[in-house]
């Protein structure tokens, strides 16, 4: 037995992206929690993976140290906001509003050392990127 | 803003009667328990009051995880009554929200409300970077970031500008040049911010508070012994908290914060409009803040913060004074800001501020914000006239 948070890491860990979905009211809710949406009576369902970057700043950074990288907040489909990194595109070239596909990727910035979720820009499908 | 005129139980019975500062800008060879001892010293004597006066406390520092008592212990009082209550730079509001309840309540009769920090000698801000595990992954720099994006969505949304935020940033350091306290005292224009170099896109080192050293210490008592008291009473009016987020993702509206609903409590609790207000404190962390806090304490509507500040409105001169002592941007900023804009108000309204004071200022309000913009408390202060 474990905990929401646990679980989320263990699921992540298979390459799956999960969220919390209250049964009354089908809301989303991200990250997980004891309560989600003020109600303990929810599921684990998968994300499509497909948000929008709700906002962004580049963190800029010498080149030694790895160079900028793109902090950004996603607004999920299903309606939750995560920070998350966007991957695979300039910084600079991250604008609001841009649609994005999740990815569980396994980063070497990660001080924890695990899978997280970052996003890329959209591709034309749509289809949420799986670990390999 | 509508605000309804209903007078609270609590509004003007309590004042603050001392305000002490030591160590401002860099103090090394100062542990913040120094810092914070050497800003009691002097609001006491600024007050008149004894140390042994003192039964309610009120502090929380980057560096204890048990403040009321350490600081307690270290100054060695046993107060009746105290609360450290941590909810970022905006703890020193709520302390005087609760220190004037606690008071008017009879739990205590002279409170204590002190600050310590050597951020700048130490380098030690670990208290600070605590950051939340599903945040803690993508190694965003806390709070920084967090503002950022703030920033970023506003000027999405509303059109706002690297010159607006710019103007912020000016407006604090012209304050800061008539402060003889101030850490900074270069001139600054706007070209200067508008072209330095991002640190965190749209922010740049301009953008940014101080991260100083200092000590900061206020003494609150009844009203009715504040005006026996050596420095003219600063009456507590009014006040107002409220939070709706800890992390910057789970912030409802990154263009909206909880002072829209802390600023309107504290108002009806003043009985005061914004209209009212003759000088403003705000917790200028970022250059964002300020224009945030204009639009959700109700100075301009929301999304019009940008051009309210564009044309020297608050600055030295206009007709909104704004941060006054140059702020944390161009003040001091000892990690957490929020007993320095107290104190800058109280200066204002006791008509000690020297080249930088505001003529015939009643009403000041002292807006804090803790953690990335979480946690909003609003004070409104006033003279002895406006009670």
């Amino acid at each position: 037995m474990s905990g929401p948070q646990a679980q989320f890491f263990e699921f992540l860990k298979q390459g799956k992206f999960m969220l919390q979905r209250v049964k009354s009211s089908n809301a989303y809710v991200f990250y997980p929690r004891e309560f989600a949406g003020a109600s303990d009576d929810w599921e684990w369902v998968e994300a499509s993976g497909l948000g929008e970057v709700y906002s962004r700043t580049i963190i800029r950074q010498k080149p030694e140290r790895g160079g900028d990288y793109c902090i950004a907040i996603v607004e999920l489909a299903e309606g939750p906001r995560l920070m998350t990194r966007i991957l695979g595109v300039p910084p600079a070239d991250v604008t609001i509003g841009m649609q994005v596909e999740a990815a569980v990727e396994t980063p070497d910035w990660n001080p924890q050392g695990g899978p997280v979720v970052a996003f890329h820009p959209a591709t034309q499908h749509g289809s949420f990127r799986r670990a390999p | 803003m509508e605000v309804f005129a209903v007078p609270h139980e609590l509004r003007g019975k309590v004042s603050i009667a001392g305000i002490g500062y030591a160590g401002l800008g860099s103090s090394p060879g100062f542990s913040s328990l120094e810092l914070l001892a050497q800003a009691t010293k002097v609001a006491l004597v600024d007050s008149g009051l004894k140390l042994t006066d003192i039964d309610g406390l009120c502090c929380a520092t980057f560096y204890h995880f048990f403040p009321t008592l350490t600081v307690a212990e270290y100054l060695g009082i046993r107060p009746t009554w105290s609360n450290a209550d941590m909810v970022g730079g905006s703890s020193f509001q709520s302390y005087v929200l609760q220190a004037a309840a606690a008071i008017h309540a009879g739990l205590c009769r002279n409170v204590l409300i002190a600050y310590g920090s050597n951020a700048r000698s130490s380098r030690d801000i670990s208290g600070l970077i605590e950051t939340p595990v599903f945040e803690q992954m993508y190694k965003p720099p806390i709070p920084l970031a967090g503002y950022a994006m703030a920033a970023a969505r506003h000027m999405h949304v509303y059109g706002t500008t690297r010159r607006q935020l710019a103007a912020v940033a000016v407006a604090a350091r012209d304050w800061a040049r008539i402060n003889p306290d101030a850490g900074i005292q270069d001139a600054l224009d706007l070209d200067d911010v508008a072209t330095a170099p991002m640190i965190a896109d749209p922010l740049s080192k301009y953008d940014c508070c101080l991260v100083s050293d200092g000590g900061g210490a206020l003494i609150l008592t009844s009203t009715a012994t504040a005006r026996d008291l050596r420095q003219p009473p600063v009456v507590v009016l009014g006040g107002g908290a409220a939070h709706w987020h800890r992390e910057i993702s789970q912030m409802p509206d990154l263009t909206v914060t909880a002072a829209t609903e802390s600023g309107r409590r504290a108002y009806e609790m003043a009985g005061v409009g914004p209209g009212d207000v003759d000088v403003v404190q705000l917790y200028d962390a970022f250059t964002i803040n300020t224009i945030l806090f204009l639009e959700d304490l109700g100075f301009c509507r929301k999304g019009e913060g940008g051009p309210f500040v564009s044309d020297g409105k608050i600055a030295p001169g206009g007709d909104l004074p704004v941060n006054t002592n140059g702020g944390g941007l161009s003040f001091v900023h000892p990690g957490m800001y929020g007993l320095f804009c107290l104190g800058e108000a109280a200066i204002q309204l006791r008509r000690q501020a020297g080249k930088r004071q505001v003529a015939e200022a009643e009403i000041a309000v002292s807006h804090g914000n803790g953690g990335t913009l979480s946690h909003q408390c609003t004070t409104v202060l006033g003279s002895l006239a406006s009670l």
